[in-house]
């Protein structure tokens, strides 16, 4: 993972840039008007309630959402003409929510699913180092994994695309403490690595670990944003609006 | 693996529902005109128009109007009707000719065997849902092809020739042009009001609620297989009614009414004229079979024809004749 | 003379050999059209036609151009496919957001334009084809007489059908497919092409009806509604075997051929309905299909 860090001046604009975003699920209009800045290295979370459009946004920046318009810019291109299957060739790679893993594949043939978009992705070696777990199961259907396992693997298999920027959809719902102590650990990997991620999380605790800066979302739209350190005096207000 | 086709129509209409309301009953209105201008066109055709023309597409308005009891208000796609109107033409027409029932009781018997081929059908095929529904009637009405095909009675290739219009009742004579036209033509108003009656029933609106959505016809308690069952079997017997129908106008039964070619037409009669509209079925058959009759005198083979409409239908024209226009009066 | 059920053996065996060859094209077939379903959820009903063509397109070749049988085993079935690929990119693609029905709709009618300019053009009648010359005669199995080429049809078949096998249970591409099969909009997140990948499915599906339909050449006449009926036929295997599984539908299909051979031994006025009866027997039992998950 030696990704070159040339060219790269201070203040220089961000690698995921989002402006006034807007998208629908058929005619319910989710998506009202979402700004964000994404830089290179950056960890960002996005925290609200269920519903408050966070998931959307993901599916909105991976072009799998039935109908957006606004702004979305990766490392300044414009990113809304692009069709659906060049957009991970962008540089970005998405861990859905529901994670994923397909039945049918085998834990190998998930991992290997995703197309290189570019080069300096973690070889098969590496992964299986960073996720031993995973490598004991590599010929196991995908689905016969235990929750934790299937999240790795999801999460495994975006390392290998080279991508630069990574969408994470709740990667601690439903997981035992060990196993999310286990994935912050390979975030924080990650972000020494100089990886980008975008996170959407419930979990404050787990978010204040990686994260270095916070967006509040409601109603679709961007209610506020404020770094990492910020977090604690502003606890209570956050509990207020995500309600957890 | 739905998330494909829900997501254009997954909201519902924001319209005003009263106005949505009086537009329904302005509708309501102008189908009861269309009807009573169709019913006096129909009593007046057969002075302008051949009248065996006309009974032929009043026969297959009817089939066409008992196919779309199932696929427009079940959302049941048989793709083996062909076997319960063509059955019923040889049940029809044996009883007419080889038992000598007068054409009323032969019609019923035509009409009764298609029912209960329906229900032997209708039982095995509502086991399977959507498009393998599909395949099941057209695989179970290809095996009845096959019986009729090398069963005596039918006399194979030949078919039941000869058969005799004969008196009505014992009263009317049937080989009279007009006398004829309009036995048929009460037949054709008889099962196209059951028809309409059985749509605008209670059990007609299960039915529709099992069309828009099968999970939750079942949750709110509706056995929802001996509902889709009971229309299967109305459909099958109107679509008999209609097949026998036909044998004692044409005085002829043969293969091609059972074989798939016409469980292919009817589909497409329904699906030009509008699915799930109550006219629309009939204009689709009258559309077809003019179509039929035109080029069937031209070089152009017929079956391309058919075709081409049904592709044009599919990709271009889904809502049919009738759909589009209620969409565009809805307006 | 050695008998069996009370049955001349060399009779049996002969029929055996009739319904494992039938049931060869029922399994070519009924991959086919599994391997489309399962990507594309559309219910190919010009499957029979596009056998057709590729009979027709040998038979050709032949007469136009000289092309024997062993470069139309390649050409047709290739010819086939590119024609369905650029049908399904214009016309069939259009319909994958609406109700399943429509794609049984659209290919229904395409099968009656096929068929019926065929049949317009080249009559009802059927068209001796020559099969190759390498392989005329038979051989003697000391129990019954093979001829080669139907020897030939069947290996043939189990090798196509095992290649197809692993191209979807072991290559990249296959893994694609099955993933697309299951939720096709990661795919394509991914970066998989899938629009592509559903044409290329097509194309597989019905270039394996073509190269079906050239081997079936020889055998049957090539004639334009040799494989209306057929696909009947090859629907109820599909519903006896359920498509969930690509080895289902090959295995559904071998063996009903050879069960309809034996009724033509043991019961031949049934010989026509068999599949279907045994298609309704499966439906009373296992609705589901012997292999099929209900989807």
């Amino acid at each position: 993972m030696s990704r070159a860090v040339t060219e790269r001046p201070a203040g220089k604009e961000p690698l995921l840039q989002v402006r006034d975003l807007h998208g629908w699920y058929g005619e319910s209009h989710v998506l009202h008007g979402v700004s964000l800045d994404l830089h290179e290295g950056e960890t960002i979370t996005l925290v609200g309630r269920n519903g408050a459009g966070k998931t959307t946004t993901l599916r909105a920046i991976m072009n799998i959402l039935p109908r957006r318009e606004g702004e979305i810019r990766i490392a300044g291109e414009d990113m809304m003409k692009v069709p659906v299957h060049r957009t991970a060739h962008h540089g970005i790679g998405y861990v859905p929510e529901e994670r994923g893993i397909f039945a049918t594949l085998s834990v190998t043939e998930n991992l290997m699913l995703p197309p290189k978009v570019a080069e300096g992705g973690m070889s098969v070696e590496e992964i299986f180092d960073l996720f031993p777990n995973l490598a004991e199961r590599r010929n196991s259907p995908g689905t016969k994994l235990s929750g934790g396992e299937q999240q790795m693997l999801a999460i495994a298999r975006i390392l290998r695309t080279g991508v630069r920027i990574i969408l994470l959809d709740e990667p601690t719902e439903g997981l035992a403490p060990v196993i999310i102590q286990r994935i912050g650990d390979v975030l924080i990997e990650l972000k020494k690595k100089g990886m980008t991620l975008l996170l959407v999380e419930q979990n404050f605790r787990f978010a204040r670990k990686v994260a270095d800066r916070f967006y509040l979302m409601e109603d679709g739209h961007i209610l506020e944003s404020f770094p990492t350190a910020e977090l604690e005096s502003r606890i209570d207000r956050l509990h207020e609006v995500v309600g957890v | 693996m739905s998330s494909l086709t829900q997501s254009g129509a997954a909201a519902p209409e924001a319209t005003d529902a009263e106005a949505g309301h009086r537009r329904q009953k302005s509708l309501s209105r102008i189908g009861l005109v269309v009807a009573v201008i169709a019913v006096a066109g129909l009593i007046a055709a057969p002075f302008f128009v051949y009248p065996v023309f006309l009974m032929t597409v009043l026969c297959f308005a009817l089939f066409a109007t008992a196919f779309n009891l199932l696929l427009g208000y079940v959302g049941l796609l048989s793709f083996g009707h062909a076997a319960f109107f063509g059955g019923a033409a040889y049940f029809a027409a044996h009883a007419a000719k080889v038992w000598g029932f007068e054409p009323l009781s032969a019609i019923l018997v035509g009409a009764v065997g298609a029912g209960v081929m329906g229900l032997a059908v209708g039982a095995l095929a509502i086991r399977r849902q959507g498009i393998y529904f599909a395949m099941v009637t057209l695989a179970l009405s290809q095996m009845i092809f096959f019986i009729f095909l090398q069963a005596p009675f039918t006399h194979g290739e030949d078919g039941i020739q000869g058969v005799p219009r004969g008196d009505l009742l014992g009263l009317v004579d049937l080989n009279r042009p007009l006398n004829i036209y309009y036995f048929v033509l009460a037949v054709f108003l008889f099962g196209f009001f059951a028809v309409w009656r059985i749509v605008h029933s209670p059990f007609g609106h299960v039915l529709q609620a099992i069309r828009e959505n099968e999970n939750r016809a079942i949750s709110l308690g509706y056995r929802v297989e001996r509902y889709k069952l009971a229309a299967f079997v109305m459909s099958a017997t109107i679509a008999g009614l209609a097949g026998a129908m036909k044998a004692i106008v044409l005085q002829i039964a043969t293969l091609t009414d059972v074989a798939w070619q016409m469980s292919g037409e009817v589909v497409l009669m329904t699906l030009l004229g509008g699915m799930g509209t109550i006219f629309g079925p009939s204009l689709g058959a009258a559309v077809v079979v003019t179509m039929q009759n035109y080029f069937a005198t031209s070089d152009v083979p017929v079956t391309v024809i058919i075709g081409v409409v049904f592709v044009l239908c599919v990709l271009l024209f889904r809502r049919g004749i009738v759909g589009e226009a209620i969409r565009l009066m809805k307006r | 003379m050695t008998m069996l059920f009370g049955i001349p053996l060399p009779a049996l065996l002969g029929q055996l050999l009739i319904g494992f060859i039938n049931g060869s094209f029922y399994a070519l077939l009924s991959l086919g059209l599994a391997v489309i379903f399962g990507l594309l959820r559309v219910i190919n009903f010009a499957h029979g036609a596009q056998y057709m063509l590729g009979a027709f397109t040998a038979y050709l070749l032949l007469f136009y151009t000289g092309i024997g049988f062993w470069p139309a085993l390649i050409i047709a079935p290739l010819i086939v496919a590119a024609i369905s690929a650029l049908i399904e990119r214009t016309m069939l693609s259009r319909l994958y957001d609406l109700d399943h029905l429509y794609g049984l709709l659209f290919t229904f009618g395409l099968a009656l334009i096929i068929e019926g300019t065929f049949r317009w053009y080249y009559g009802a009648a059927g068209q001796p084809y020559a099969g190759p010359a390498l392989l005329s005669g038979g051989t003697n199995l000391g129990f019954m007489f093979l001829p080669n080429y139907r020897g030939f049809v069947v290996v043939a078949s189990i090798v196509i059908c095992l290649a197809v096998w692993l191209l979807i249970e072991k290559t990249r591409l296959g893994a694609y497919l099955r993933a697309a099969t299951e939720n096709p909009q990661l795919v394509q997140a991914f970066g998989v092409n899938v629009p592509l990948l559903l044409t290329l499915t097509y194309a597989l599906g019905a270039g394996l009806a073509g190269l079906a339909g050239v081997l079936a050449a020889p055998i049957y006449q090539v004639s334009p509604l040799m494989g209306s009926n057929l696909i009947i036929i090859v629907f109820a295997v599909v519903v006896i075997g359920g498509m969930g599984s690509i080895g289902g539908a090959i295995v559904t299909g071998y063996v009903l051929g050879i069960l309809e051979g034996l009724t033509k031994v043991f019961y031949p006025e049934a010989s026509n309905i068999v599949v279907f009866v045994i298609m309704a027997i499966v439906l009373m039992l296992r609705p589901a299909g012997l292999f099929g998950k209900e989807i």
